[in-house]
């Protein structure tokens, strides 16, 4: 049910750009002023968002870690796990952010006849975010053939590579192949495991059938319902350098491309696509566990007016000597006191 | 905010990126559709609109067609005209100029055909080296 909510609403999202553009011809507001709120939404967004999470308090070291933490010098520690130094940090989130290692420690976990609990590693959810992910920074870096002219050659290099199978005409990219593969996965498991589909909400389906629709768009684009290309680097030009044009002989198929990849712009600040700068947030991930070489103050900790053993000893002394309790400092006899 | 520095230094590497196609562009010269050598013949194989968008698939079924199942005709949707299938022979007669015709917009979309790879061009040819 939330799937096929999310579905609708991407069939939605569809039906709004080609009744927009296609029926209503609307291509300014579709092709210039919804880009580039698009835009300022997803980078201004982005920024509030992390500024946000930057104004949360760090009060001390998570050591939840997944390794031997810095002990005595015959236990060996697992630096890049548990890490006591900067670089070690440096690793962890490298490595996190690069090859997803905390999805590399995903397991399952089933139930058998007996009954009998067993727990599994299992790899596959990592391997195809890993392919879907890397597919998704290729098409996105392959796209700046659009936004550039004349084209550096790392993109053009990127290209090649990309479509070094060379079948077709035009080539079919490797990356479209994967981003789907990847995506396919990523859904299927949502929709198959009945453990999974019952955590699932709307917000995370949404974000894979947008995607697959701009996927699919995109394909579409390049291969079925073809359209001007050196027209559209006319409006992507345009839309960089601030001078908008919008020619005539551009498809309505671009601006359904265009029309998605904008709300998934828009999208992006409100939802669990912010992981993307939440990743380097992580606090189990990106802090030192130095716990025990180093103080660390709680931030946040309200300065209490502390009234300290000697203050009060000094205060009741007299009451204290009197009564008898014992007190650290004697008493101090004054002269007038001498002379009785 | 906490490790304040760290976050905004992120921020404006984030910024720097996303914005990329903005600020690489600055000081360059608006982006002009590139200007093809014209033939003096007006009709094309098929009409402009579809020879813009579709000329690539036209002549991957045109090469499968010749090579493989021996076709030597195509029969123009534009003019009913029947028309020999040959990059050089019927294409090249009329954009014979590979560097003001076909590399003009392949250039500027970062398109690599392999098209040269087998076939010749009669002019023009100043990525042969």
């Amino acid at each position: 049910m939330k799937a096929t909510y999310s579905l609708f609403l991407v069939f939605g999202l569809v039906l709004v750009a080609l009744i927009g553009v296609g029926g209503l011809g609307l291509h300014y507001l579709f092709g210039v002023i919804i880009p580039y709120v698009a835009v300022l939404c997803f980078i201004l967004g982005f920024i509030c968002k992390v500024l946000n999470w930057g104004r949360s308090p760090v009060p001390f070291r998570i050591p939840t870690t997944a390794g031997q933490q810095f002990s005595l010098p015959w236990i060996k520690q697992n630096k890049i796990d548990n890490p006591s130094t900067m670089w070690g940090v440096v690793l962890r989130m490298f490595f996190e952010i690069f090859t997803f290692r905390s999805l590399f420690r995903n397991t399952k976990v089933e139930l058998y006849d007996g009954p009998k609990l067993a727990y599994a590693s299992a790899k596959w959810l990592w391997l195809f975010a890993l392919m879907f992910h890397y597919a998704f920074l290729v098409i996105f870096i392959r796209h700046m053939r659009f936004f550039t002219e004349p084209v550096p050659s790392i993109f053009q290099f990127i290209d090649k590579v990309d479509g070094v199978l060379q079948v077709g005409a035009p080539h079919i990219y490797i990356t479209e192949i994967i981003i789907l593969v990847g995506l396919a996965f990523l859904l299927l498991r949502r929709i198959l495991d009945p453990k999974i589909r019952y955590i699932s909400l709307p917000a995370d389906y949404f974000p894979l059938f947008l995607i697959l629709g701009i996927v699919v768009s995109g394909i579409l684009m390049r291969f079925f319902v073809k359209t001007d290309v050196v027209g559209i680097k006319q409006i992507t030009m345009g839309l960089v350098m601030l001078k908008p044009v919008l020619p005539k002989s551009v498809g309505t198929i671009f601006y359904v491309h265009l029309f998605l990849v904008s709300v998934l712009l828009i999208y992006f600040p409100f939802s669990k696509l912010m992981h993307m700068g939440g990743v380097f947030l992580s606090p189990t991930r990106n802090m030192i566990n130095n716990n025990r070489m180093k103080r660390h103050v709680n931030p946040w900790n309200y300065p209490v007016k502390v009234h300290t053993y000697e203050a009060y000893e000094d205060e009741f002394r007299e009451k204290m000597v009197e009564a008898g309790l014992p007190v650290d400092k004697p008493l101090e006899q004054s002269p007038a006191e001498n002379k009785e | 905010m906490y490790d304040g520095g760290k976050i905004l230094a992120g921020l404006a590497i984030f910024v720097l990126i996303f914005t990329f196609p903005f600020w690489y562009n600055i000081g360059n010269a608006a982006y002009q559709r590139p200007k093809l050598e014209k033939p003096k013949e007006k009709n094309c194989v098929e009409s402009v609109e579809f020879m813009r968008a579709d000329h690539m698939q036209l002549l991957n079924e045109w090469r499968d067609e010749y090579v493989r199942e021996h076709i030597t005709t195509y029969k123009s949707h534009l003019t009913g005209k029947k028309i020999r299938i040959s990059l050089t022979k019927t294409c090249l007669k009329c954009h014979p100029n590979r560097d003001k015709f076909c590399d003009k917009c392949h250039a500027s979309l970062a398109v690599s055909p392999y098209c040269w790879d087998c076939h010749v061009t009669p002019k023009g040819d100043s990525n042969e080296k």
